[in-house]
């Protein structure tokens, strides 16, 4: 195939703690450490690979979000994607919409293949990979453990509540990975070197002509309840004893 | 107003999930219909009428709903939800599947993993690997909202069975094809739906392990077993018993971790069960912090020690 395009994103590194603002407005990411999604850096690899085994010729990332996600869209170039592409915004956008202007992307660059995350780890909504497919009227394939192009047709084995399932999709298709796809290499300095010369084009949202107005309305963001503090037992006939006398047993 | 739901099922029996969606349904009020999707679900359809507070159950039986693929299955919701104020389904990996692509079609912002129901449009749920709550208000005129099962109990059977109405799927050219599927076999109690959860984390060390050391555990206690996402990633466990953040989550009464270091992305999978036992020889281990009862030491003696204690 000629191209596959990998919408990334930018979140607080899955390391970090994340702390609930004090007026409840949402999370403070003041000074935090942001880094590219963990399943979006699974998604940059798989096409990396891809096209190192030759099925692919190209692989663009895209990221939406503020102008910092270049950090984002760098790493994703170290890797071995060979341009990316930044729609600025200054605000939080929602899976809709970003789904609109990938979709918008797609038309532009007419990918054959889109790799997402299944998941961003800040808003938690596997949402986005599923309404693009939707938006092109293309199969999908969702939380993809291991992934195989033959010809024109993508196998897709997806994690699923019981086990397993194997889907074959025709292309062009949308994939969104789970985190077992593969393992993310680690940026060589040379690589990193050679991504700063690789091309990164930038337009603002506000150029593309699609209607980002949230349609969720945050009525506030708060710390969830915390658990009461529990207690070390001495050996196993304790524990047996406070567990029968908690009614757990 | 009136709130489809998307029954989850195995092409056999209706799952725990779908009757505590229906929890989810009933605190948002207004009546209830059953959307059974698959090939020869009648039994299902049959089980999806006789829980509480159903008011009517649509059968759709066709072979191109056999696995539950996603763009058939949006389509026929699609289809149908014209009729409702709302379409929701428990957040399995079939409803996490089918439902964004039923929003994206009808134009309007799912609210995803809902865990409480404070108005019709206006729910909590969970971010941040379970770090923060978010309160949210939907804007738009249809609502499509997933429901995260630990969070509601399962609807009780009702005193009297609903309808069952057939409806069709309208014709369309599916792109995807099932090829194969490999589940796993297991004689212990569901997952996200036992009362007892045991889960092994790295620190099991073996496969081996897994069937030596905590099935016994498993067995005397009826529990299902667990783990974390480093016991599934070295082959210790199969992907389907992982708990966490991007696995499943659990909130059974007892849950017993045992090897787990207590990453947030483990906790964000297991941190509301009712009392939490940690096992595991590092005293500093960030599971300690939200256990009720830790116990420090080496899993591998401790582990029998309690099967035996326990009888
Ligand atoms: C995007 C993302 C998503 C993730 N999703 C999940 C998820 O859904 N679920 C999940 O679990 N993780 C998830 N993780 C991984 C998570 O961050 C941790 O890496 C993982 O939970 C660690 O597993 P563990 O506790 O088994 O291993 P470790 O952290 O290695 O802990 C092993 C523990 O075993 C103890 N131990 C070792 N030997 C013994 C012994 N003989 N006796 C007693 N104790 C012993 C050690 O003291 C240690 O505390 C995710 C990570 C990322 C980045
Ligand atoms: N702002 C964004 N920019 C680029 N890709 C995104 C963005 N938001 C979500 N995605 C993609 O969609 C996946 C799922 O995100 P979500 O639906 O928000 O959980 C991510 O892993 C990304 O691949």
């Amino acid at each position: 195939m000629k191209k596959i395009l990998v919408p990334i994103k930018m979140v607080l590194d899955a390391n970090m703690r994340p702390r609930v603002k004090a007026d409840g407005t949402g999370i403070d990411l003041s000074g935090m450490k942001l880094s590219i999604n963990p399943f979006c850096e699974i998604a940059v690899e798989e096409a990396v690979r891809l096209k190192e085994k030759g099925l692919a010729e190209q692989v663009v990332a895209i990221s939406i979000g503020p102008a910092k996600a270049q950090d984002s869209l760098r790493q994703a170039l170290a890797m071995g994607a060979d341009s990316a592409r930044l729609i600025e915004t200054d605000g939080p956008i929602e899976p809709l919409a970003v789904a609109k202007l990938i979709r918008m992307v797609v038309d532009e660059e007419k990918p054959e293949l889109v790799i997402l995350g299944k998941q961003a780890v800040d808003d938690d909504c596997n949402q986005t990979g599923q309404m693009l497919a939707a938006l092109l009227d293309w199969p999908q394939a969702t939380f993809a453990s291991a992934l195989r192009v033959e010809g024109t047709v993508v196998h897709v084995t997806r994690e699923v509540d019981g086990g397993h399932q194997t889907l074959s999709l025709p292309l062009p298709a949308v994939v969104t990975t789970d985190l077992r796809l593969n393992e993310p290499r680690h940026c060589s300095l040379p690589n990193i070197m050679k991504a700063r010369k690789k091309a990164l084009d930038v337009t603002p949202v506000a150029a593309c002509g699609v209607d980002t107005v949230p349609r969720l309305k945050v009525l506030g963001v708060k710390p969830p309840e915390p658990r009461k503090a529990g207690r070390r037992v001495a050996d196993v006939s304790e524990l047996v004893g406070d567990l029968r006398a908690a009614g757990a047993i | 107003m009136t709130l489809l739901l998307l029954a989850d099922h195995d092409g056999h029996t209706l799952s725990d999930a779908t009757a505590r969606a229906v929890s989810a349904a009933r605190d948002m009020g207004g009546a209830l219909h059953l959307l059974v999707a698959g090939e020869n679900v009648e039994p299902v359809a049959k089980a999806a009428a006789d829980l509480s507070d159903v008011d009517k159950v649509l059968m759709a039986d066709d072979p191109a709903l056999a696995h539950m693929l996603a763009e058939p299955v949006a389509e026929l919701l699609v289809g149908l939800s014209a009729d409702y104020t709302a379409v929701i389904a428990p957040a399995t990996s079939i409803g996490k599947d089918i439902l964004p692509r039923v929003a994206a079609r009808c134009d309007v912002m799912q609210v995803s993993d809902i865990t409480r129901v404070i108005a019709q449009d206006t729910f909590e749920r969970p971010i941040y690997a379970g770090n923060a709550i978010e309160t949210v208000q939907s804007t738009d005129r249809l609502k499509v909202v997933t429901i995260r099962s630990s969070a509601f109990d399962a609807a009780p059977p009702g005193n009297a069975s609903a309808p069952i109405a057939r409806v069709s799927l309208p014709a369309g050219a599916w792109k995807a094809r099932f090829e194969s599927e490999e589940l796993t076999k297991s004689e212990r109690p569901e997952l996200t739906s036992a009362r007892i959860v045991i889960s092994g984390g790295r620190g099991l060390g073996s496969a081996q392990a897994f069937q030596t050391v905590l099935a016994p555990l498993a067995e005397c206690l009826h529990a299902a077993i667990g783990a974390s996402r480093a016991a599934v990633d070295a082959g210790y466990a199969p992907n389907d018993l992982q708990v966490g953040q991007t696995g499943k989550i659990v909130a059974p009464e007892l849950y017993i971790a045992i090897g787990i270091s207590g990453a947030i992305q483990h906790l964000a999978g297991m941190k509301d069960a009712k009392v939490i036992v940690a096992i595991n020889k590092d005293a500093d281990a960030p599971i300690f912090q939200v256990a009720d009862f830790g116990l420090v030491g080496d899993l591998f003696t401790l582990v029998p020690e309690l099967v035996h204690a326990l009888g």
